[in-house]
């Protein structure tokens, strides 16, 4: 069994080499100066005067795309937390508890607390002309909050984290998402329109639909994080 | 300099094939979640090799001085972000399995999981 396993992993791996050598050439050389798909990408950011490029491509070129990326993300943390409830004949989780936190320590989390949130908000406010966007910034907030449990402990997460809040904000993320789009579709005639007023390149007004956009995939990703992290901190498994 | 020009490809290629080897070697469902994150790793180098070009700037339009050098390629940046995302999220449910596997049967080797339990 175990040799037949490997025998049908080498066969495979060798035929998916063979094909790499043969297909490899076929590809553009790296560092090539021909990007046609770049071109045509940077004239639409500049068009919808979209500072940050990627963030043109995600909201606006391809924001259809990223509602199905986005819907992905927003099923895989529903079914990471179905998953992981207690089960019946369970009873409730023993909370993590913390040790000796060093009074340094304490201190760093607390610091670390404030700043990781003011940027990871940052980050989505400002996707639409710098690097970021409601993705990063999103992740940054949300796992950020943790901080509170490294540098206190658990009560203290639990105080600042209303879960039944965060619920209904990932779903509104989701919602929200939907319904810029759907306001594109009655404004604009399309779905996902980019139907705001533009505003001038590098402005904070700028970008259109981009900008909002991100701030509900932030509000999404975000919550979703916590809620996520959330499940995954009270399995209490002991394995032999 | 010419075959330099495709080593990022064989890097891509090699990543793949490590996290799949990974993937049929692992004793443990933790450690094969990790070797399909290392495959999935394989794509993010293909597509961001694909966008690069050389003495290229950031795509940001306004931050540097992009009217006389080139931007690199926005859009295998932009799929390369969103396919991270998700395949976080992804990875954070084959955990929630693993973690529901581990419950149930005790165990989080592969190979012990053939008896079926209603």
């Amino acid at each position: 069994m175990k040799r037949l396993r490997w025998l049908v992993c080498w066969f495979g791996i060798c035929t998916f080499g063979i094909l790499l050598i043969f297909a490899i050439p076929g590809l553009p050389p790296v560092g090539d100066v021909s990007h046609p798909y770049r071109d045509l990408a940077v004239r639409a950011a500049v068009e919808h005067a979209t500072a940050n490029t990627v963030a043109s491509v995600n909201f606006d070129t391809r924001a259809f795309d990223t509602l199905g990326e986005e819907a992905i993300f927003f099923t895989a943390v529903l079914g990471a937390i179905a998953l992981l409830r207690p089960a019946r004949h369970e009873k409730d989780r023993r909370l993590p508890h913390s040790g000796r936190v060093l009074a340094s320590t304490r201190l760093a989390g607390y610091v670390f607390l404030g700043i990781t949130t003011v940027v990871g908000w940052d980050v989505v406010a400002h996707g639409h002309l710098t690097p970021g966007g409601g993705f990063q910034g999103g992740i940054v907030a949300g796992s950020g909050l943790h901080l509170a449990y490294v540098a206190g402990n658990y009560s203290v997460l639990q105080r600042i984290r209303p879960l039944r809040l965060l619920e209904i904000g990932e779903a509104a993320g989701v919602v929200g998402f939907i319904g810029i789009g759907l306001a594109g579709l009655v404004c604009a005639g399309s779905f996902l329109t980019n139907f705001v007023p533009m505003g001038i390149l590098g402005g904070f007004l700028s970008g259109g639909t981009v900008a909002l956009l991100n701030a509900v995939v932030g509000l999404e990703v975000g919550c979703g994080v916590v809620m996520l992290l959330s499940r995954f901190l009270e399995q209490d498994l002991v394995m032999t | 300099m010419r075959s330099m020009a495709y080593f990022p490809y064989f890097v891509a290629g090699w990543l793949m094939v490590m996290g799949a080897v990974g993937i049929v070697w692992s004793r443990n469902l933790v450690r094969a979640i990790v070797c399909l994150s290392v495959t999935q790793s394989g794509t993010y180098v293909l597509l961001l090799a694909i966008g690069y070009q050389r003495h290229a700037v950031a795509p940001i339009l306004g931050a540097q001085d992009e009217n006389t050098r080139p931007l690199v390629d926005p859009v295998v940046q932009a799929m390369t972000l969103t396919d991270i995302v998700v395949s976080a999220g992804v990875t954070a449910l084959l955990l929630a399995i693993a973690v529901q596997v581990a419950r149930r049967h005790r165990t989080t080797d592969p190979d012990q999981l053939s008896t079926l339990t209603g």
